[in-house]
């Protein structure tokens, strides 16, 4: 491999390892406020196919993304309700909503006399900078080649990190998860703040999948996104519910998504290697981690929400 | 026709049953509610289910598939009532969804990826009445016949066009699973890409997927930066193509005409025309006359085709192909040499094509994945 491809390959896990910043940081904000939701995958796909819709009419990026975020946060608003005006089980209703999300979408881009699908998107977000700075060797790639939704995605990791950890709200979001009960005899209104941060979640992943259809894979086809939102939820546990962690995580995903190819391409003695093997590669590493994080002392350190998925009712206290 | 997609499938599948069930009911309950119930349906009506791996919206491999459904439908009208389910894993779960279809009463069910071959052909075991027509493969039955052709004579002319476009003599080829389908085509694009160009490589990597998009296109990358100009594909999305298109490469794609996901980098495509055999067997099974066999359909039967040329193609190379395609139509041209140099460059006999498992001299990778 030579240090073009290892640039390049750097370059890409970042490009790849940018929508699971956002819906990883989006099911940390969620998991956070002790309410599960594993429709990550429903709501980024209903973000990717509404945010290309309204760039494929706007022809404006900047309205896809918004488009993309308030669709997302719409979904998860319907497992707020269900989870936590209704109090039914998460895991169903989080499972319910990426069925509901995976076929809406699909749905959504068959219908109507023009419809989505097959066509490529009218606009891509293009890299920021240009010019002499991007050339720079090996530092323009690597920190001017990318679109502004990957500088986003880290500054998003950045507010979210000071949010949950230096500000008043931050803190009554971490009670509410912790021990709602307490929290609520401070004061501090558990549906409420449950409400908000499930939507602000769901808003995160629908940017997500935003991504895949207006960068990544800038067409629109059913199932653009790959197993993203499973990923996300998997790297939120990974990186311990902390949103900088997310941000190290995603790109050593997106790392591991890129290298299984890379790697059949260096010739002897990697081609050897089985890419059937490789393609597992990513999941081994989600694996690994995941025991050497979660094992013994550790684990405690680990930081789930101690109220994460438990029903919280009010009267019972 | 029904169009089903993957969230779905179980539930209709599930709820086609619960129908039929109630139906066989309410037929066991009284003889004269039957009559009531509505008007029977004539007896001619064929009930037909096609089962495809990606969803039919993937403009490649099931979407050439649905258009072949598609000319069906239009040649035979209300004789026929079709079934679509989309986005099938293959495995053995599908023989589950092909029993279903045969039990809701589909008497001719189609399969169409290599991957259902063994299923389908249990469930053909326990549905005798039911015809299982299944694409790619290589096995049949009395009760599944098999179809499938020889895209390998697209593929060398869509190599010839990608011999003939690249300047650093790399060619990027994007590939699903190592099973004999792929090393066809692999091998018949690289010896036409040699024809034109005899320093050419082709350097294969594996996705292990046929439909997943983000992945391919990632793949696509990958062999871009390896220094690829040009990026093949056995794929069923359009992802590498795009890939090629934002890195000022050329590409090669397959199943369809492509051209509007990247309209710079389009060279040409092996693709399909389903649409005769689909009706050819619907003919058969409602008149009776059906028999298991291996269909192998080809160019000068129209089953396989080559897509229209990008504006990049010069003239001279598409004089040469389409003189190439004249010769493979009328017989006089054979794909593959018999014996052939494989990889290790060693002379070898060509062998059954159907059980293909070495690469040619030229491919980069590895023919077992």
């Amino acid at each position: 491999m030579n240090e073009s491809q290892l640039i390049l390959t750097i370059v890409a896990a970042i490009g790849l390892g940018t929508p699971l910043i956002f819906a990883t940081v989006g099911e940390t904000i969620t998991e956070r406020a002790g309410i599960l939701n594993l429709g990550v995958q429903g709501m980024m796909l209903i973000g990717a196919v509404s945010g290309f819709w309204a760039t494929f009419h706007t022809g404006s990026l900047l309205l896809g993304v918004i488009v993309a975020m308030i669709a997302g946060a719409a979904l998860s608003a319907v497992h707020a309700f269900t989870s936590i005006t209704l109090r039914v089980n998460q895991i169903v209703s989080g499972l319910a909503l990426t069925l509901f999300g995976t076929g809406l979408a699909s749905f959504l881009g068959r219908a109507g006399s023009n419809p989505l699908v097959g066509n490529p998107s009218r606009k891509v977000f293009e890299p920021l900078f240009s010019g002499a700075i991007t050339e720079i060797a090996v530092v323009g790639p690597l920190l001017f080649g990318h679109d502004i939704l990957v500088y986003t995605a880290i500054a998003v990791a950045g507010g979210a990190s000071y949010y949950l950890f230096n500000t008043r709200m931050g803190l009554s979001l971490r009670a509410v998860g912790e021990d709602p009960a307490s929290a609520e005899s401070a004061g501090v209104s558990v549906a409420r703040v449950r409400y908000i941060h499930v939507m602000v979640g769901g808003s995160l992943a629908g940017l997500g999948g935003a991504y895949f259809s207006l960068v990544l894979v800038p067409t629109w086809q059913d199932d653009p996104i790959g197993a993203a939102g499973w990923i996300a939820i998997a790297l939120v546990i990974l990186s311990s519910w902390r949103p900088w962690r997310a941000v190290v995580a995603a790109y050593l995903f997106g790392a591991a998504e890129r290298f299984q190819f890379t790697l059949q391409t260096l010739g002897e003695p990697w081609s050897a290697v089985p890419s059937t093997l490789l393609a597992m590669l990513p999941f081994v590493l989600a694996i690994a981690a995941m025991i050497v994080l979660t094992s013994g002392k550790r684990a405690r350190l680990l930081g789930a929400p101690a109220a994460l998925g438990i029903p919280y009712f009010r009267e019972q206290r | 026709m029904e169009r089903i997609n993957m969230a779905f499938t179980r539930w209709r599948v599930f709820a086609t049953l619960l129908v039929a069930f109630a139906l066989v009911a309410a037929a066991c309950g009284g003889d004269d509610d039957a009559d009531t119930a509505g008007p029977a349906q004539p007896a001619e009506v064929l009930k037909v289910a096609f089962v495809h791996v990606g969803p039919v919206a993937d403009k490649g491999w099931s979407w050439a598939h649905d258009q072949g459904v598609q000319y069906l439908k239009a040649q035979l009208g209300d004789a026929v009532e079709i079934t679509t389910l989309e986005t099938i894993s293959e495995g053995a779960d599908s023989q589950r969804v092909f029993e279903d279809l045969a039990a809701a009463g589909n008497k001719l069910i189609f399969g169409t990826s290599f991957g259902y071959m063994d299923p389908m052909l249990a469930a053909a075991e326990n549905f005798p009445d039911t015809v299982f027509m299944h694409a790619t493969g290589y096995k049949t039955s009395e009760g599944m016949g098999n179809y499938f052709g020889a895209a390998e004579e697209g593929r060398y002319l869509s190599g010839m066009a990608a011999g003939a476009a690249t300047e650093t003599n790399l060619i990027g080829y994007v590939a699903a699973f190592p099973i004999p389908e792929v090393l066809r085509g692999i091998n018949a694009f690289t010896l036409g890409a040699q024809e034109v160009n005899p320093d050419v490589q082709v350097q294969v990597v594996w996705t292990s997927t046929w439909f997943d998009p983000p992945k391919e296109k990632t793949a696509a990358e990958s062999l871009l930066d390896a220094g690829a100009d040009v990026i093949a594909m056995h794929q069923d999305s359009a992802a590498p193509g795009q890939a090629a298109e934002a890195a000022g490469a050329k590409w090669v794609g397959y199943n369809t005409d492509m051209t509007e996901f990247a309209p710079t980098a389009w060279l040409t495509a092996a693709i399909w025309n389903w649409g005769p055999i689909y009706l050819a067997t619907a003919e058969q099974v409602i008149a009776g006359t059906w028999k298991s066999e291996a269909f192998y359909g080809n160019m000068a039967g129209g089953m396989v085709a080559l897509a229209p040329f990008g504006d990049s193609v010069e003239q001279a190379t598409r004089d040469l192909i389409l003189e190439r395609e004249a010769q493979i139509k009328d017989g006089s041209f054979s794909v593959f040499p018999d014996p052939i140099i494989n990889q290790d460059g060693e002379s070898q006999p060509l062998g059954d094509i159907f059980g293909m498992d070495f690469f040619v001299e030229g491919v980069i990778g590895s023919s077992s994945g």
